[in-house]
């Protein structure tokens, strides 16, 4: 009894077929745009538009990886149901590759800046 | 014996294969950051070596030669549509599988797999297309971070694909059943984690200059 009562607990936190559905459409639309923005700025078809949007290009692309990448997490790996202890243990080193990255990319660009004298 | 028989009681009352599952996705985020600072810190250094120029032509002042890119960001898009869409088919799946719906299962799984197949032969078509236009491991710094990241993660692509092939023989034989669809959670986490991972790869390698 306890066991059904838990099951359907965890059953009606868990999305439907038609949500991973949408999620899919939304995050399919999401890749779209960032090839549409890759096409506008750099692309054959770049025009004074592209060359507005340029300096704005890598943030909004890191930003729509950051928003797909989150919707995978919490929807279709279930972290947004599942224990918190899973998050944790994603999270966690999630954040120290993060800072990884943009030590070493900071540091780098310094070694290059000075190996050039720029 | 189903997998229930076998969970042990755990001090987080958790079951101790998904925390490992986890464990590992939370350890391999960490190996692919090493890949991808990587790639960033070397994207650069083409010049290091003859060419090729990856997105876009460029002359040589020296020698005024014309290289020409070699970055397809077409044929990358579809394989990028296709890893997605492989990530909403697993998780109908594991719907299919945790409900004892055998022919959604098994109907959702073999998309899945087709996906991951056309995403490693399309990997293998430009490797193949970049090594023709002279783009080696060896050639320039960018050759190398490139294919050591990108490489990497075909890599853990083709192991996901091996993984759920089991999956599908598993479902085949009737031993994937709702007490056992852990089996195929766990294959399903670890195919999601290398979708977010090209993710983040496909805006990094194919998309900012």
């Amino acid at each position: 009894m306890a066991h059904a009562a838990a099951h359907e607990e965890h059953e009606a936190g868990h999305p439907t077929p038609g949500t991973y559905a949408k999620i899919g459409l939304f995050l399919f639309v999401l890749t779209a745009l960032e090839v549409g923005l890759y096409e506008i700025t750099y692309g054959e078809h770049a025009g004074e538009f592209g060359h507005q949007i340029m300096p704005f290009f890598i943030p909004l692309l890191l930003g729509l990886s950051a928003v797909k990448f989150a919707l995978v997490a919490m929807f279709y790996m279930h972290l947004k149901q599942d224990h918190r202890l899973f998050s944790g243990v994603f999270v966690f080193p999630l954040i120290i590759a993060t800072i990884v990255i943009l030590s070493l990319v900071v540091l780098m660009a310094y070694h290059w800046a000075f190996a050039t004298g720029g | 014996m189903s997998d229930h028989a076998e969970v042990l009681d755990t001090s987080t009352g958790l079951d101790s294969r998904k925390l490992a599952i986890w464990t590992f996705i939370g350890s391999e985020c960490m190996f692919f950051a090493s890949l991808i600072s990587n790639y960033l810190v070397h994207k650069e250094q083409w010049m290091s070596g003859p060419g090729p120029f990856p997105h876009e032509a460029w002359t040589d002042p020296a020698t005024g030669k014309v290289l020409e890119p070699i970055i397809e960001v077409p044929l990358v898009t579809v394989g990028t549509a296709l890893l997605l869409f492989s990530s909403l088919f697993i998780v109908l799946a594991l719907y299919g599988a945790q409900r004892g719906r055998r022919g959604m299962m098994l109907g959702w799984l073999g998309a899945t797999i087709v996906c991951g197949l056309f995403f490693v032969g399309m990997q293998v078509y430009e490797f193949t297309h970049f090594v023709h236009k002279g783009l080696t491991l060896q050639r320039n710094l960018f050759g190398a971070s490139f294919f050591t990241l990108t490489g990497f993660h075909g890599t853990h692509v083709t192991i996901g694909v091996i993984w759920l092939i089991t999956m599908f023989i598993l479902a085949l034989r009737g031993q994937l059943t709702p007490e056992r669809s852990l089996k195929l959670e766990m294959a399903a986490l670890y195919w999601h984690f290398v979708d977010v991972v090209w993710i983040i790869i496909f805006p990094v390698v194919y998309l900012i200059k």
